[in-house]
């Protein structure tokens, strides 16, 4: 008899693996966490799923390797090209899955604007930290002080929270994990697609690039998981943190829980509008 | 209907079954988009204003993608900030319709002033081997037209094709006939199971899209990709193989997407080359010298890419001169160059720009008199 198939593997195209992706990186925790996700909803076929994704190297967990629809697209372009996909068929469930400096620098404009719209997408931010495909150039969410190829003394400028850029817009569900939160992770991605499946949602992983910026602290993968179940706290906990300690600290959790009509629903209605007043 | 170009240009895209449209605020091409703005949402199409032209273009590849017959419009630096998305459509093979109402650039130059500029953008604008089609309307009725069959093109070959017209074209108004019924053939979405999503055996066809939703586990990629859509960066025989099939889907079909109207003497003594709004003064300019007893012919091309050079040559004859007027500091002019090259014919340039000064037909008329020495 063969040994049981990992649960992941259900949900991959097993012709490309290995994946390209380093020893040790967290990006397989993400691709588990999804996989389990739809594994405990019960979902076996992601045929009516479509997976976008931009260029990066959390970009590469649909393509190729997630077995669904996927389409990657230009660097910074996935929210825009998911929004096409979603519009043109809102029966699809489109997730976007791209990281910080696809997200949150190139596209940043997309993302907030999408959050705005309350548009009908889940999007997954793989948070590296750092430009990790290009040889860890620093991104909008590298941390203060930190050594990268482009900010060799050290980073001075601030990182984006982006999380709490979009807990502040017209999103319906924010929320941000470390890969050390797996469980809750998993969760997270299980509510935004069952009870909360409807306008932007967004979750944003921590997930330290492990060749550039682990690897920078002389650290292993395994040793900063540890240490992220230290840094990665949850808000009430988090804002009772003198300012010093918050530089070191990850707040987690969900920021924004609501159920409102998102912008296929509200487009919906306005055709009716529109129809109701041509006829006069 | 009288209609204004820009609106010509909506009418044609709402005949053709364009069914969504993203775009942003931009003059001389508002216009399209607030027709679209009005109309879709009627018939239950998707319209909406994005934050910016690259959302635009994005939003529209991955609309088409989907099934949708998509459209963007724009201008001058929107038509730039486009380029990047336009080259992603050519490689994912989105079929797609972006309309430039051309404006004086560079920059943002004279926004309400037409101008003819961006020729040579429309064809090379991305980096990258890349094959697109660029039809040119020249006047509201072929606006109309044209646009229609932009869609007709970009469905059955899966390509980017471009509608230039000027701010002339897009503000003129004039009476359109609107046909009852205009068929457009959509894109093929069956495959058969030999037939991947990114290989045609046939070098003139696209191959099919099959829709997404379908089981297909379809694999899409602006990155250099085999015929079922896998990812292959490394090596020589997968990206020459890829985009020799993208020109040649587009090249190999010349003599259909190649048009053009030719008015005049079959053996002029001055030959006008010339394409929009420009080419309605240069036909005046051929009845006045005809009228004069001056032998004079006009070739004005629909299509600006791609252009079949020994068809061009062969339609002109063999004049004593080739006057090329454009709105621009000489773009097609370089066309006309390369395809009267084995003839040793002056191909003399007449050109102006800005300030929404057309090109009269009186001007043209005294060009080519001084050159023939008349």
């Amino acid at each position: 008899m063969s040994e049981p198939k990992h649960f992941t593997r259900e949900y991959v195209r097993e012709e490309v693996l290995p994946t390209a992706f380093c020893p040790g990186c967290y990006n397989g925790i993400v691709m588990n966490a999804l996989a389990l996700a739809f594994k405990e909803l019960g979902i076996t076929d992601l045929k009516n799923y479509v997976f976008v994704s931009g260029i990066g190297c959390s970009s590469w967990i649909p393509s190729p390797y997630i077995k669904a629809d996927s389409v990657h697209t230009l660097h910074g372009r996935a929210v825009a090209v998911a929004t096409g996909i979603k519009l043109a068929r809102p029966d699809l469930n489109v997730i976007v899955i791209a990281g910080d400096g696809d997200l949150a620098a190139i596209g940043g404009n997309h993302l907030i604007h999408a959050a705005r719209r309350n548009m009908d997408l889940l999007v997954i931010m793989v948070n590296n930290l750092v430009y990790g495909m290009t040889r860890g150039q620093q991104s909008p969410t590298t941390p203060y002080g930190k050594v990268t190829v482009t900010t060799p003394y050290g980073n001075f400028e601030m990182p984006f929270d982006i999380a709490g850029l979009l807990a502040h817009t017209n999103a319906n569900y924010v929320a941000r994990w470390c890969v050390s939160n797996f469980v809750q992770l998993k969760e997270s991605i299980k509510e935004a697609l069952t009870k909360y499946s409807r306008g932007f949602r967004f979750i944003e992983v921590w997930a330290p690039c492990v060749t550039y910026v682990v690897r920078y602290e002389g650290k292993t993968p395994g040793e900063k998981l540890k240490e992220m179940r230290e840094v990665c706290v949850p808000m009430s906990k988090y804002e009772k943190l003198l300012d010093e300690q918050k530089v070191k600290h990850v707040a987690v959790g969900v920021f924004k829980k609501e159920d409102k009509p998102g912008f296929v629903e509200l487009y919906k209605e306005y055709v009716a509008r529109a129809r109701g007043a041509s006829r006069g | 209907m009288l209609l204004t170009g820009n609106e010509a240009v909506a009418e044609g895209a709402l005949a053709a079954g364009c069914n969504f449209y993203a775009g942003y605020p931009i003059t001389p091409s508002s216009e399209i988009m607030h027709y679209m703005a009005r109309e879709l949402p009627k018939r239950g199409g998707v319209f909406i204003q994005s934050e910016d032209e690259l959302a635009a273009i994005n939003m529209v590849v991955g609309a088409a993608l989907a099934g949708a017959k998509a459209m963007t419009a724009t201008s001058g630096p929107g038509f730039s900030l486009m380029q990047e998305g336009i080259g992603y459509a050519v490689m994912v093979e989105a079929p797609i319709v972006v309309v430039d109402v051309m404006r004086a650039g560079p920059s943002t130059g004279q926004a309400t002033k037409p101008a003819q500029g961006d020729v040579m953008q429309a064809r090379w604008g991305r980096h990258g081997d890349q094959y697109v089609v660029v039809l040119a309307p020249s006047d509201p009725q072929e606006a109309f037209d044209l646009t229609v069959k932009a869609f007709a093109i970009a469905e059955e070959l899966r390509v980017p094709v471009i509608v230039l017209t000027d701010e002339f074209i897009g503000h003129g108004r004039e009476v359109v006939e609107v046909p009852e019924k205009v068929e457009v053939p959509s894109r093929r979405t069956q495959a058969g199971p030999d037939e991947p999503p990114f290989y045609s055996s046939d070098p003139r066809k696209a191959p099919p899209l099959p829709p997404l939703g379908a089981g297909h586990y379809l694999l899409i990629t602006g990155s250099t990709h085999n015929e079922w859509g896998y990812r292959d960066v490394h090596r020589f025989e997968t990206h020459f193989k890829l985009v020799k099939r993208l020109k040649d889907k587009v090249w190999l079909n010349m003599d259909r997407i190649f048009m053009y109207e030719v008015v005049g003497d079959k053996d002029p003594e001055v030959l006008f080359v010339a394409y929009g709004s420009v080419a309605r003064s240069a036909k005046a300019a051929v009845k006045e010298l005809r009228g004069k007893g001056v032998k004079a012919r006009l070739i004005r091309l629909k299509t600006l890419w791609p252009i079949d050079a020994s068809l061009l040559r062969r339609l002109g004859g063999e004049p004593k001169a080739v006057i090329v007027p454009e709105l621009n500091l000489g773009q097609l002019m370089y066309d006309v160059e390369r395809a009267y090259s084995p003839l040793e014919v002056p191909v003399i340039h007449y050109g102006k720009v800005g300030g929404g000064i057309p090109i009269y037909p009186s001007e043209l008329v005294s060009k080519a008199l001084e050159v023939l020495r008349k």
